[in-house]
């Protein structure tokens, strides 16, 4: 019988191992894959590297990549902290990306800073907007912000495919030789290309240093403020929070802001350093949104590790579209990503929980079929150091 | 009928349960004493298949028996009711009675003979219940009744009762133990689990007394020598009395609290609080007492904002209350423990630190500019702890604390916070002795900083020890008011079903 049990406390040492751990188990499992598929395991995973990690050219390309995933993990983050669960970071990083880029057009001739600072601006209030929907809905009516969030997404997507290839829109490019053949987006001014400065040769982003300058703050935000004390406790209980005065809905809203505003920069961030015009084919391909969420449950909701997260999940990405060529198929790019992801996730899982087997007949297993069973002490003898550990609801109990 | 030898159970760091020697006849109600932390809960959630024992042998009709898993205890016929009750609040009485059980998908026939019958049942044992209600519309001694005609519905030969007064008042008690007895004249075992001494004279046969995890003695209720006070100290060894408080002389003292004509409705429109009116004065303790259900809690939600009033006025100290805000009525002055502690009156996933400052935090000098300024919350967090003796480190969840410590944690913040009135729902249901005398203190201790209090209590020996006034609710309404020195916990009970005093 197999038992898993949540656990009270996790060591440094787990959480480190576990990750690197599950890292293994996926490449273990990747090679595997490889070569039933006839593909030697050795060189994909040297020019995956490389073109990660240890080339300048590609480490640069990660980053790029990278920063968007971030920044949407952020923003997954702030809100899924409190409970509400904004799956719209796609449709708002969409948006921010639209406002970008509209900006930086419409302020040409401007000095680059003041058009970058601009598009930042623009991106996350348009994120805001785009998140202020399902937050406003979610507060007054207690609407399921999953669904509307998730909803918004599709018409985001399709107001930004609208925008370049079904209208003659601002944002088209209708005179460049490239624009005449195939509908893309009016490249911004060159001196609001968002610079990424290098060290060596790698290019560090400002987008990145930019995220990374987020997520502290995020980080701070959600420790040390009393805005990050109202989210725990609205998180922990909303009608202990309307019984401490809280003002629950209107918490809502700013959570839901400040998370919008997050998945826009994601958008300037995207268009200012990798499209440099507004392309919604580009980046609705990596779905730097839904990469976001990812992050952020690979980095537990923790700031600062999802900023771990947005890097791996940016150097798979990155890695991934390298590969791709005559004798190495799209699918199989897609396979190495969400094994990955899958291990990564899985490990995650057991930094929490720890299973157990145990012989049958040995008791003391609640049957999840039991609704007696739960056996959650009463709370008058429950004494500290009694329990090893919080038996939950979602003890998992197999036939053995 | 049921034997236990030498049960044995640890948990790391506590010895539970050591050799502790248990015998239940047929027919029997047999308490089980004990403080808490004594072991009690230990021992019947491993006669209910819940723990294995690590040593010791349990006999069922002379057979040795292991019983590794609840199904295992159901199949012999024994059921826990544990103080957490085990119901699905979205399913209705029946639906919660058939769950798990061949029958859960009914016919209109079957369901309606399912109905008759456990009206008749419910109705031979005085433990009566709507078989259509859903879960979450009953009080919690309507949801004790769902439990017990679960398990007789499942042939229960054994019922183990863990603390099953708690949630009672003295009518439903009396209701509880006509038809414990009942079950028991037919046969059915009782276990009955309890640290009041009162209701084991009243309803058991036996007592075994538990203490530190042991079986200290077994002895017959009716005995000659036997009394409340021989019990007490062999349960706790020495001899506890709790704080009992004189009346203080009616007529002085400004209105700390004051209520007029307040109405207000439940979650589905219908009025549970009806027309109001009373008003608690400074230094005096306000008894609000009646049987579970008859809108205590909802008034206390109105008084504290939580709940929309729909007509009528609440004012501390003279000022009116914005009604459906808490924030106001906190800067008001109202300090308010609420029944539900863990869940309302605490978060149990924040650290006892941050509970502390569940209400304050934003507040100077906790926090300056929307920055928490932890070196002043730890410093209010090692001084609470300590003045109120709370058993636990400022950074351990609340929800791993014992009842009685996340008590202190809950009054310490609310008696910190200089309030003008202190309303407390039901503050020490669960608690064992030396935490409900704790309690009982700081509740006295608070009407000498001239903070009138509002005890919403189901306990008639509490409310009759502690209180100035007594109010009695039912179905909404507010159906007298009695200085203590005239009332009696016969008046008040017959006042809490209805009936004029």
């Amino acid at each position: 019988m197999i038992r898993l049990e949540r656990r009270l406390t996790t060591s440094l040492w787990l959480r480190l191992v576990i990750p690197i751990g599950s890292l293994l188990v996926a490449f273990l499992i990747i090679t595997i894959v490889l070569m039933l598929s006839h593909v030697s395991p050795w060189s994909t995973y040297s020019s995956m590297v490389s073109a990660s990690i240890t080339s300048a050219a590609g480490l640069s390309e990660t980053f790029v990549i990278a920063t968007p995933i971030i920044l949407t993990g952020l923003c997954a983050t702030m809100a899924f902290r409190m409970g509400i669960y904004n799956i719209g970071g796609e449709g708002q990083l969409y948006m921010g990306a639209m406002a970008a880029s509209g900006v930086a057009l419409e302020l040409k001739g401007s000095p680059g800073f003041v058009i970058i600072i601009a598009m930042t601006v623009a991106a996350a209030l348009a994120g805001c907007v785009w998140s202020l929907i399902p937050g406003v809905l979610r507060a007054l009516f207690s609407t399921n912000e999953i669904l509307v969030s998730l909803m918004l997404n599709y018409v985001a997507g399709y107001f930004i495919s609208y925008l370049i290839f079904d209208s003659r829109s601002y944002w088209r490019d209708l005179t460049s030789a490239a624009g005449q053949i195939y509908p893309i987006g009016k490249a911004i001014p060159a001196n609001s290309w968002w610079p990424a400065p290098q060290i060596g040769n790698t290019g560090i982003p400002l987008g990145l240093m930019l995220a990374l300058v987020l997520t502290i703050a995020s980080a701070i935000l959600l420790r040390r403020t009393t805005l990050g004390l109202k989210i725990r406790i609205t998180a922990g209980s909303v009608t202990a929070a309307r019984y401490a005065g809280l003002k629950v809905r209107r918490l809502i809203i700013v959570v839901m802001l400040i998370s919008g505003a997050l998945a826009g920069i994601a958008g300037a961030a995207q268009v200012g350093s990798a499209s440099h015009a507004l392309d919604p084919a580009g980046v609705e391909q990596v779905q730097y949104g839904y990469a976001g969420i990812v992050a952020a449950a690979l980095g537990a909701f923790d700031p600062v590790l999802v900023f771990a997260g947005g890097l791996l999940l940016g150097a798979i990405t990155s890695a991934g579209s390298t590969l791709v060529g005559p004798s190495f198929p799209v699918g199989l790019v897609g396979t190495i990503e969400w094994i990955v992801l899958f291990s990564v996730i899985s490990g995650a899982f057991l930094v929490n929980y720890r299973v157990r087997w145990r012989r049958r007949g040995r008791g003391e297993e609640a049957l999840l079929a039991d609704p007696d069973a739960t056996s959650v002490p009463p709370e008058s003898e429950q004494v500290l150091g009694e329990q090893p550990y919080l038996s939950t609801s979602a003890q998992v109990t197999r036939g053995g | 009928m049921l034997r236990a030898v030498g049960i044995t159970k640890s948990f790391p760091g506590v010895l539970a349960n050591d050799r502790v020697d248990f015998e239940l006849r047929r027919g029997e109600v047999h308490a089980l004493l004990g403080e808490n932390g004594s072991g009690k809960t230990t021992f019947s959630k491993t006669l209910a298949g819940l723990y294995a024992p690590d040593a010791g042998t349990i006999y069922i009709d002379g057979l040795a028996t292991t019983l590794p898993s609840p199904r295992h205890a159901y199949a012999a016929g024994i059921f826990l009711i544990q103080q957490n009750f085990s119901l699905v609040e979205r399913l209705t009485v029946v639906e919660n009675i058939i769950l798990g059980l061949k029958e859960a998908s009914l016919s209109r026939r079957k369901h309606n003979a399912l109905v008759a019958r456990i009206e008749e049942e419910s109705h031979r044992y005085g433990l009566e219940v709507d078989p259509d209600a859903y879960i979450w519309q009953l009080s919690m001694g309507e949801r004790q009744r769902v439990e017990i005609i679960k398990a007789l519905y499942r042939s229960a030969r054994i019922l183990i009762l863990d603390e099953p007064t708690t949630v009672l008042t003295p009518q439903e008690c009396e209701q509880l133990f006509a038809g414990l007895k009942r079950l028991a004249s037919e046969g059915t075992s009782i276990i009955f689990i309890s640290h009041k001494l009162p209701e084991i004279f009243a309803v058991c046969d036996r007592v075994t007394i538990l203490r530190a995890g042991r079986s200290v003695a077994t002895a017959d209720t009716n005995e000659a020598g036997m009394n409340p006070h021989h019990l007490a100290e062999m349960m706790i060894g020495r001899e506890l009395a709790l704080s009992t408080r004189e009346a203080a002389r009616a007529g002085g003292g400004q209105e700390a609290l004051s209520l007029e004509n307040v109405t207000c409705q439940n979650e589905f429109g219908r009025t549970v609080v009806e027309d109001v009116t009373f008003s608690v004065r400074k230094g005096e303790i306000f008894g609000l007492t009646g049987v579970s259900g008859n809108g205590q809690r909802e008034l206390a939600e109105a008084i504290a904002g939580l709940r929309r009033r729909s007509t009528g006025t609440v004012s501390v100290d003279g000022r009116r209350l914005v009604s459906g805000d808490p924030e106001d009525a906190i800067r008001a002055g109202l300090a308010y423990v609420p029944e539900d502690r863990l869940g309302t009156g605490l978060v149990p996933e924040l650290s006892i630190t941050d509970n502390l400052v569940l209400k304050t935090a934003w507040n100077r000098p906790y926090s300056r500019f929307g920055f928490i300024d932890r070196k002043a919350i730890k410093e209010l967090a090692a001084k609470l702890i300590s003045d109120f003796g709370v058993v636990g480190q400022p950074q351990t969840p609340v929800g791993q604390l014992s009842g009685g410590n996340a008590q202190k944690v809950l009054l310490a913040r609310e008696l910190t916070s200089h309030p003008k009135v202190l309303m407390a729902g039901t503050p020490t249901r669960g608690l064992d002795v030396a935490a409900t005398e704790g309690v009982r203190r700081l509740l006295i201790a608070a009407t000498e900083s001239d903070i009138g209090v509002l005890l919403i209590s189901e306990d008639l020996d509490e409310v009759l020890e502690l209180c100035d006034r007594i109010g009695v609710m039912y179905k909404g309404r507010v159906v007298g008011v009695v200085e203590r020195d005239r009332a009696t916990a016969n008046s008040l009970g017959l006042m809490m079903t209805g009936m004029s005093a």
